[in-house]
């Protein structure tokens, strides 16, 4: 066992488990103009009579820094996408890459670390642990990074007052309001340095001034670097995003910039 | 209908990728042990009534095997006290020749004995035989409770480790009066529980002043029926003749072996065969023995409970897996392996057992303390039963959180997340 795995391997070649170095086309290590997340003719059917097909082929490239609204009614395979964007799920047909490499080959594991390395989510039920303080949910994001604790720690409150809750550091999620939770997420998702933030109606359970404000908090967030995915019901929203892509059963049907 | 959808690389992009670039590799995800462990307690923390409920079987099936092992161990610490921890004493008696004749010991019998080297203390008592002891002459002979009269020396409590419950025992000035001590069991018989002065009783028609009574002596349980009196008065108003029947004595403790075996050839060098040696200790060792028999039917009841309790930890960590698939879903998507997350709940299940494996253990020793206080023993839980206990406990829910840490492992992140939405 090595210590560090690479997750890439040479472009091309067929993808050989347990191999410790690999020279090129690494996770993260972006030529210009490469896409940090890139789905490639991507199907998702789930079994059933008759089957679900929840992706009917779609395409997307995400460059640093985008900032992406995916508009489409229910049903019409948004959350799936992201899953498939996350890595927490795999196509049926079709490719992902993470930073220019194919995931299809990596192992749970891999594709765990790839996660926790390189992908951030903000959900629209937050899922914060009640137990855990602010600096504790947000330190959650480097939990599986095998750093130390009070590394952990210190990191988190500087992302808690990244997303303006330097006040709330010590507060439980009971003692939080809708915002300040979602604030909390979307600490917890950039806390790791993620290359792209992928969030599933972040503004879902809040109300409009303070959704925009978490709007206001991701594109901020686009600014660095961090490429942003956010699916929404809400065109208000997708308006402040610099691209849209509109679904529908399954596929993109539309994108306006 | 799909497309590819590009873009243009805009500069500040372009930066962020030249920034990212220096880091190029993925590191494998690490759950550090400790954060295995406090990931688990917080876990627990968060739900305590139901942890604490949860762990109640296995608290009660630990409890009950260490307070088994404790109350034995107990037992059989003040039994070892009672042989004089190290079962050194032995007794001499008078035995039968080839003949199937009694074979009385030599008046030089304990005075032979004393000095072999090994030997620390000795002590004889003679029976004397014939004489009733009732409370009074009035007193029916049929009626007299079979108590037996035994000439003493005064080293005898010394060397049988016995107490005085009442009274004093003999001493050199009482032995030549007819004064005497009673056994436990000599003086419930004769209804005798305080010793004030002048209390008298009856031996063989002649009344003795009760000087003492005995406790119990476990060792010589002969000495509980008695009434011991001095060799100099047996000898005088009795008519004992100076014989010993049965001579106690303490050897070094590594020794006991080597003593007994010389015992026949000093106690009666003329017919060794004739002297019957033995060491009370073994018996009651024995009789020990027997009672752990017990001990294991206890312990095999507190095996069941502790297996109940597992069952019960697997049942409610089943439950905590359904309950918390938001949770595992949220930890694969911050990085968490499928082994992580069976990780997390294995832990959890195996610290709920310790904690019930503690609480266990305290509760046993809470057992054995009231018990062995109650029962004036020394209160003694073997260590190995504690630290067994806490390892059955930790065992119990390794195996109890192996199904629902397998579950939580292979629910597949994105259906996870879904599920609470």
């Amino acid at each position: 066992m090595t210590g560090r795995l690479k997750m890439g391997r040479p472009a091309g070649g067929p993808p050989k488990m347990g191999q410790g170095e690999v020279g090129q086309g690494e996770v993260g290590q972006l030529a210009p103009g490469q896409p940090v997340l890139e789905l490639a003719g991507v199907t998702k059917t789930y079994p059933g009579s008759p089957p679900v097909t929840a992706l009917a082929g779609v395409d997307l490239r995400i460059s640093p820094g985008d900032r992406l609204a995916v508009l489409g009614p229910s049903g019409s395979g948004k959350s799936t996408l992201l899953h498939i964007l996350g890595t927490l799920e795999r196509p049926s047909t079709g490719v992902t890459r993470v930073g220019g490499q194919d995931v299809s080959g990596l192992s749970d594991a891999e594709l765990s670390a790839l996660r926790g390395h390189r992908l951030g989510f903000v959900f629209q039920q937050f899922f914060l642990l009640d137990h855990l303080d602010a600096v504790g949910n947000v330190a959650l994001g480097l939990l599986y990074r095998g750093g130390g604790a009070r590394e952990r720690r210190l990191a988190a409150q500087e992302a808690l007052e990244r997303v303006g809750l330097g006040h709330r550091l010590r507060h439980r999620p009971g003692e939080l309001s809708g915002g300040e939770r979602q604030r909390v997420a979307i600490a917890r998702a950039v806390v790791g340095d993620a290359a792209v933030v992928l969030a599933d109606e972040p503004t879902g359970n809040l109300d409009s001034a303070t959704g925009a404000g978490i709007i206001a908090l991701l594109t901020a967030l686009a600014r660095d670097g961090t490429a942003v995915v956010v699916i929404t019901h809400d065109a208000g929203i997708a308006a402040a995003m610099q691209r849209r892509v509109q679904m529908r059963d399954g596929r993109i049907v539309r994108e306006q910039p | 209908m799909t497309r590819a959808v590009d873009r243009p690389v805009t500069p500040a992009a372009a930066g962020a990728a030249a920034g990212a670039a220096v880091d190029t590799a993925v590191p494998r995800s690490r759950l550090r042990p400790a954060d295995a462990l406090r990931t688990g307690a917080g876990s627990l923390r968060s739900r305590s009534w139901r942890a604490a409920l949860s762990a109640l079987g296995i608290a009660i099936g630990i409890g009950a095997a260490v307070a088994v092992l404790g109350v034995s161990a107990s037992s059989r610490a003040a039994l070892l006290s009672e042989l004089g921890a190290e079962g050194n004493l032995l007794t001499v008696s008078a035995g039968q020749d080839v003949t199937g004749a009694p074979a009385p010991l030599p008046a030089a019998a304990p005075g032979m004995i004393a000095r072999v080297p090994p030997v620390q203390t000795v002590s004889a008592v003679g029976y004397v035989p014939g004489v009733l002891v009732r409370r009074t002459a009035a007193v029916p002979a049929v009626d007299s409770g079979g108590i037996s009269v035994l000439a003493t020396q005064t080293s005898l409590l010394h060397t049988l480790g016995g107490t005085v419950a009442r009274g004093t025992f003999l001493n050199p000035a009482t032995i030549h009066y007819p004064a005497v001590v009673l056994g436990a069991v000599a003086a419930r018989t004769l209804g005798i529980t305080r010793v004030p002065p002048g209390t008298l009783v009856d031996l063989g028609s002649q009344y003795f002043s009760v000087v003492g009574i005995l406790r119990p002596v476990p060792l010589a349980p002969e000495i509980d029926e008695a009434a011991l009196v001095g060799f100099p008065v047996a000898d005088a108003q009795l008519g004992l003749g100076g014989h010993a029947t049965e001579i106690y004595l303490r050897a070094q403790p590594d020794q006991v072996q080597a003593v007994a075996s010389v015992l026949p050839f000093t106690a009666n060098p003329a017919l060794p065969e004739g002297v019957q040696v033995s060491q009370p200790s073994q018996v009651l060792a024995a009789r020990a023995q027997a009672r752990s028999a017990l001990t294991g039917l206890f312990l095999a009841l507190g095996g069941v409970a502790v297996g109940v309790g597992g069952i019960g930890i697997a049942n409610i960590m089943v439950i905590s897996v359904l309950e918390r698939r938001a949770e595992i879903g949220l930890r694969r998507a911050l990085g968490a392996t499928r082994r992580q997350v069976a990780v997390q709940f294995l832990t959890e299940s195996a610290l709920l057992s310790a904690l019930g494996g503690l609480g266990g253990v305290l509760l046993g020793t809470a057992a054995t303390v009231g018990y062995a206080v109650s029962t004036g023993q020394a209160v003694v839980v073997p260590p190995e039963a504690a630290v067994g206990g806490l390892g059955v406990a930790i065992a119990v829910g390794v195996v109890a959180g192996v199904y629902p840490a397998v579950r939580a492992a292979r629910l597949p992140p994105a259906e996870a997340l879904r599920s609470i939405a």
